[in-house]
């Protein structure tokens, strides 16, 4: 008996996430943490932690984990099956395990993120005050493989049964606000460009950007071919490399990039990004 | 000196040089709910938690500022032990006009200063290179750098973390026993940070 969770299956990725290390990025640093962070945080406080503690963030689903002791999981993100021992349980719930229960996530009906949180949040060892595994730049326990036993912390608080909580409901045609800037000068009408495209989610797509397909945007006069120093972006940001085809920076984006960043995609609209399967179609309204 | 929107909560600072770049990030030093502050070569990145009143304090505080004078900031000085056994050490020595031994005697004999880190985890960009070395980058990158390489490219030198492509002209290593240059489970993670004034020493 011991805190822990045992790795049985991962599905096609499943990686530790919290809230990231932002404040790192002058040393090279990503903020990195989990894509779809109102979902992490709900999990987190349906397991009774803080809603900053450690879960996982499983892509479209496959997950299985043991419990090594009694305690409370919940999987939120869009709607997924949830067993336990084989039995279907509710997602977006408490659930609580006793040793040697085994909690199976199914595949998600749409979108691509889940998050489990157990009551005590994963207790691996932070780096740069963070549990995250960043993609990029390798800072972070490694992806999540079967026969990996995770520590669980001690519980904090109790479990909170908040009413009736809807799982998400990602859509398969997106409509996200853009904040022009700090480089749309480089375009020719950025705005009315960018939203004159029904853009779609590239399957290259990963926790460093969202890749979007569509007509290639198009330089304003004098800045074609022109070569932009490195310079800081945000999480949000839309870079636009020489192809033309903007990219959306997701949480372990580089901290610096040497293409023109044309709009922002404020971050409370960042969470439906990170459920886009390959496909979507998307509008941006700059 | 110019503001550019960045998003709801950041604004990007362009200015005209590495030491308006300096002054500037030392001016937005303890802004109430700053996140990020990230030099460049020629802009400083500022953001904030969302809805913090210190964005809106961003263009007063630079205002005020003399961008044109060096700031006096608590920086650390580090000193890095390097084996001048760089594969470009000849190719930099000779687009140099000088002797090898000239070559690490400029380059281990100069005062460097971080201006700004990025590319990677604790890839620390110092500028203080002296002229001869300023040097353009290699025509053909290489596909792996080792990590603990040393190079230059343009006015910077700097140290590869770890092993990636790059294209800077390698000139040494740093020695075996000298501290990793980004460790995440070390506290600091990163050896070198932005101001931080840096001196490399020849071993062999």
């Amino acid at each position: 008996m011991s805190r822990a969770l045992t790795v049985l299956a991962t599905g096609p990725l499943a990686l530790i996430e919290d809230l990231g290390r932002p404040g790192h990025a002058h040393l090279g640093v990503p903020p990195s943490g989990a894509l779809d962070v109102p979902s992490l945080r709900l999990a987190n406080r349906l397991a009774g932690n803080p809603e900053g503690a450690a879960g996982i963030e499983c892509v479209l689903g496959g997950l299985a984990v043991r419990a090594g002791t009694s305690c409370t999981v919940a999987v939120t993100g869009p709607s997924v099956p949830v067993r336990v021992n084989g039995h279907l349980v509710d997602s977006h719930a408490p659930v609580h395990l006793r040793a040697d229960d085994v909690v199976e996530l199914g595949s998600p009906l749409a979108g691509i993120r889940n998050y489990l949180a157990v009551s005590g949040g994963i207790a691996v060892p932070p780096q740069l005050g963070s549990r995250s595994t960043d993609v990029l730049s390798g800072i972070g326990p490694a992806p999540l493989a079967a026969g990996d036993v995770l520590p669980v912390g001690d519980p904090a608080g109790l479990p909170t049964g908040e009413d009736a909580v809807p799982p998400l409901n990602p859509v398969d045609f997106l409509s996200v606000p853009v904040v022009l800037g700090p480089r749309d000068d480089w375009f020719t009408g950025a705005g009315a460009q960018l939203a004159a495209s029904v853009w779609s989610v590239s399957p290259e797509s990963n926790r460093v950007g969202l890749r979007l397909l569509g007509d290639p945007l198009r330089r304003a006069p004098g800045f074609d071919g022109r070569e932009l120093t490195s310079e800081g972006v945000v999480t949000g940001a839309i870079q636009v490399p020489a192809n033309g085809r903007p990219v959306v920076f997701l949480a372990d984006h580089p901290t610096t990039g040497g293409y023109p960043v044309v709009g922002v995609v404020p971050a409370r609209h960042l969470a439906v990004l990170a459920q886009a399967r390959p496909g979507t179609r998307i509008r941006l309204r700059g | 000196m110019r503001l550019r929107r960045c998003g709801p909560d950041a604004v990007l600072v362009e200015v005209d040089s590495l030491g308006a770049v300096a002054a500037a990030r030392a001016a937005l030093v303890g802004l109430p709910g700053l996140v990020e502050l990230v030099p460049a070569a020629r802009t400083v990145l500022v953001s904030f938690e969302p809805g913090s009143p210190g964005l809106r304090q961003v263009q007063a505080v630079l205002e005020q500022a003399d961008l044109s004078a060096a700031p006096v900031v608590d920086s650390a000085e580090v000193t890095l032990p390097v084996v001048y056994e760089g594969a470009d050490l000849e190719l930099v020595a000779e687009t140099a006009g000088l002797s090898v031994a000239e070559t690490i005697a400029l380059h281990s004999g100069a005062d460097y200063t971080v201006a700004f880190c990025g590319f990677a985890p604790g890839f620390a960009y110092l500028t203080g290179l002296p002229e001869p070395l300023c040097q353009p980058r290699l025509d053909n990158p290489r596909t792996r750098v080792p990590a603990g390489s040393v190079g230059v490219a343009g006015e910077f030198t700097g140290i590869y973390p770890r092993s990636s492509p790059g294209g800077w002209r390698l000139v040494a290593r740093l020695a075996d026993d000298a501290a990793a240059l980004f460790d995440p489970t070390r506290e600091p993670a990163a050896l070198l940070s932005p101001g931080d004034r840096v001196r490399f020493e020849a071993v062999s």
